[in-house]
Formats: C-alpha cells, structure tokens, sequence
C-alpha cells in the first residue's frame, strides 16, 4: 500500500472529506451526507438513501478493502451538479482509498433469492444511486463514482438562512 | 453499552414474548452489539421475539444482517421472529433487499405481542 496516494485533482469537489477506515465514523459521515443532500435540495427519503449509499460504500471499503484495518485512508467527496439556472440537478459522489485492489467486474452484488445475512451492500447502491462506476486508481486503491438525480417535487429548494456563500 | 456507539437497547417482556427496543442507529458499528440482544432473546426461549424498529433512526445492511441472522434462528428453535412499528427509512432499505415479504412484519408492538 502506497501511504502517499493522492485523491484524483480534478475537477475539485465541493466537498472533500478525508478519513481512516475506523467504523467510528461512519456515523459521523451519514449524517453530513444526509444533512448536506437536505440542503441542496432532495427529499427526505433521497438524502437518507444517499447517505445509506455512502455508508455501505465506505463499509465495504473497510471490511473488504483494508480488511478492518483502522489506519487505512479514505476520501469522500461531493460535487453538485447545476443547471444554468443554479438549481441542483444531480449529485456526484466518489469515495477512494488506498485498499487492495479488485476487477471491477467481480464487484457484484449477490442475488435477493438467497435469504442469507450479508453480501447486500454492492446491491444497495446499485438500487439508490442512477449511476454507479467502480474504477481502479492509478497506483493503488479503487475509485467508486456514484450520481444521484434530483427529483424536483414542486416544492422549493430550501436555501438562504445559511448565510451568504463567500466565493 | 458502548458509549461510543449511538445505539441504546432495552428489553421488555409482554405475556411471554421478548421485545427488543433498539434506540438509535444500526450501522456497521452498532450491529455487533445488537446481534448480541437478539441472540439472548433466543436464548430466552420466550414465546416469540420481537423487535421494535420504532426507535431506530437509521439502519444499514448490517443491521438488516443481524435480524436475517434472528430470522434464520428463529426458524431452527421455533420461535417467531417479528418485527414491528418500522418507519418509512428502515422499511425503504427491507424493500430494496426484498426482505419485506420475508420477515413478519407488525404496524406496531401491541400488534406484534398479540398471542
């Protein structure tokens, strides 16, 4: 493992969170992901998918990336997409590590027609996230790239009482 | 409880049936100490067991793991599994594994008990 792999440089995200693969903070990274897809506009049951999406991603990274290793470095970041106009169209979220890497191809979730505890995770994303591209990084470590639509409901995108935004 | 963790569980019995009530989130993290609560309420031997999602905030594939893990029990020793009163984000992730129509599932504890 390369201790001083980089995240990809561009384009810069929003929002770039580094992490070790310690379980005690997942908590942590839920609740920012939930709280910030609030804010940019999703509904209550996208932000939590997003976030339930995040969360298994990162799991996976720990149990079978870095192998409950504690020390192992993660990145998260997001990035809005806008229209023209400012709103939120979508949401792109990737998550890299340093970890073992795998063939893309063999990332699969398991099938549902087996009641068994586990294996689940792969699948859950697959089902909340419009796009899902998992990726070997260059040098060590896996990428996994995930896109989220806003559904607009009519309702408008909460946003202003955060204060102004200093560009 | 590990104060590190944001799950809190609590156990209470009603006509013979163990009730489960996890308080907080059931991610990664928590669902060791949760499987911990649902294998002793097999161990039990109540007349059913039950698990009040009521209080749950969040739950994550291992958590759902954990009580597939409950359900597989459940059928060895004969002794049903039910989990009642799930809100809108725990029942999102059942349907997405379909497990939904796998596990008996009751709107609400006083429903769950009912011999």
């Amino acid at each position: 493992m390369t201790s001083h792999a980089k995240p990809d440089p561009a384009p810069p995200p929003d929002l770039r969170l580094e992490l070790v693969s310690d379980p005690v903070y997942l908590c942590g990274v839920r609740e920012l992901v939930v709280h910030t897809a609030r804010r940019l506009g999703y509904t209550e049951k996208d932000a939590s998918q997003i976030a339930l999406a995040v969360d298994e991603a990162l799991v996976n990274v720990i149990r079978h990336g870095y192998d409950r290793c504690c020390d192992g470095r993660i990145w998260l970041s997001i990035s809005p997409q806008r229209s023209t106009g400012g709103e939120v169209e979508a949401l792109h979220i990737v998550i890299e590590d340093e970890a073992r890497q795998v063939d893309p191809c063999q990332i699969k979730g398991r099938s549902l027609d087996e009641i068994r505890p586990g294996g689940l995770g792969v699948h859950i994303i697959r089902q909340v996230m419009d796009e899902v591209c998992y990726s070997k990084r260059e040098g060590c470590g896996m990428k996994l790239a995930m896109k989220k639509k806003r559904v607009v409901s009519g309702e408008p995108v909460p946003t202003g009482d955060c204060g102004p935004r200093h560009e | 409880m590990n104060d590190r963790t944001p799950l809190k569980v609590t156990t209470s019995d009603h006509d013979g049936a163990r009730v489960l009530h996890p308080q907080g989130e059931i991610g990664y993290q928590e669902a060791p100490e949760f499987r911990t609560f649902v294998r002793a309420a097999f161990d039990a031997k109540p007349r059913a067991v039950v698990v009040d999602l009521g209080g749950v905030a969040y739950m994550g594939t291992p958590g759902v793991a954990t009580l597939v893990e409950g359900l597989q029990i459940s059928k060895r020793v004969g002794i049903p599994l039910v989990v009642a009163a799930m809100n809108d984000r725990v029942r999102a992730i059942f349907e997405i594994a379909r497990l939904h129509t796998v596990f008996k599932i009751a709107a609400s504890v006083d429903e769950a008990v009912k011999p």
